[in-house]
């Protein structure tokens, strides 16, 4: 399976996450640069996290008219795997393949710390987890208060698309404890906690990889 | 060419913590009948073409680009 990371200027986790997919998963993956227009030969999309455009206007929103976003868009209308994490998050809310948005911590504090997290695994993106699983994840963001009205939010819920909800304390006051969400299709996942920094017992934590495990199994047929 | 200002803010249905915050500064330095504050974007736009295009295209990048309706709306005036 190849997988296409996107570096925009200002991107920050594009190392760690080619590190991730490539060297710990051993799956193929390399970077594409904002202003390309293909995605041919890609299985898979990985936003990274970051600043993109110093977050100015607001956060993704630049980055959500950038040249790769129409390929994007359609191939995640094609069913095929697209993951965006923390700030790649804000980038596929701002371009509307998830519902929603995310504003300011309501705390008003950039908070970075390991957070505890509870897994729906009856998504595609987090199936290799148990059933309501507890793991770590890092957390590092300033803007990621998830709303959304209450009708959205119900249909998140009953679709099962919620995949991962804060545990204890909520960090950002995201409604719902909400910290990743897939598309009603299932194929398209953002979420604010960084999977990519937990892969490794160096990095502190492994619970990361079967975010990726999940990407794997699910969306490609002839990898395990 | 014309001048046009946006005003972008967030719907009263979010909450505005930055104003929030603010406004918790206004009442310890002692301005208690300050009851609410919020903050917006405002752009400051100039259109080489007439009054009529240009409130039309800065319409258009209000609803694309400066303001996500999801959480926001917008305003746009025509400077003198």
């Amino acid at each position: 399976m190849h997988f296409a990371v996107i570096q925009f200027p200002g991107s920050n986790c594009d190392f760690d996450l080619l590190w991730a997919i490539r060297n710990v998963m051993g799956a193929e993956a390399k970077f594409v640069w904002h202003n390309e227009k293909s995605l041919e030969g890609f299985d898979g999309v990985l936003i990274p996290g970051g600043f993109s455009y110093g977050d100015y206007l607001r956060c993704g929103s630049i980055a959500s008219f950038a040249n790769i976003m129409p390929e994007i868009k359609g191939f995640a209308s094609e069913g095929k795997p697209v993951l965006g994490i923390c700030n790649g998050f804000q980038i596929l809310i701002e371009a509307g393949l998830l519902p929603g948005a995310l504003i300011r911590n309501n705390t008003l504090k950039f908070v970075s710390k390991w957070q505890p997290l509870q897994v729906n695994n009856l998504t595609k993106f987090s199936s290799e987890f148990a059933e309501n699983e507890i793991i770590n994840l890092p957390i590092a963001h300033g803007e990621g208060q998830y709303i959304a009205d209450e009708k959205t939010l119900s249909n998140l819920q009953e679709n099962n698309q919620i995949a991962f909800t804060y545990e204890d304390e909520n960090p950002n006051g995201s409604l719902r404890n909400i910290a990743g969400i897939t598309n009603s299709s299932g194929n398209v996942l953002g979420m604010m906690p960084h999977p990519e920094r937990a892969v490794e017992e160096l990095l502190g934590g492994t619970d990361g990889k079967k975010v990726f495990a999940s990407i794997l199994k699910n969306f490609c047929e002839d990898c395990f | 060419m014309t001048k046009v200002k946006v005003y972008v803010m967030y719907k009263e249905s979010i909450l505005d913590p930055q104003g929030q915050a603010v406004k918790m500064a206004t009442q310890k330095m002692g301005f208690t009948e300050i009851s609410d504050i919020r903050i917006g974007k405002y752009f400051e736009i100039e259109v080489d073409a007439d009054v009529a295009t240009a409130k039309a295209q800065v319409e258009a990048i209000s609803e694309q680009l400066l303001s996500n309706p999801n959480m926001e709306t917008y305003h746009v005036e025509i400077m003198e």
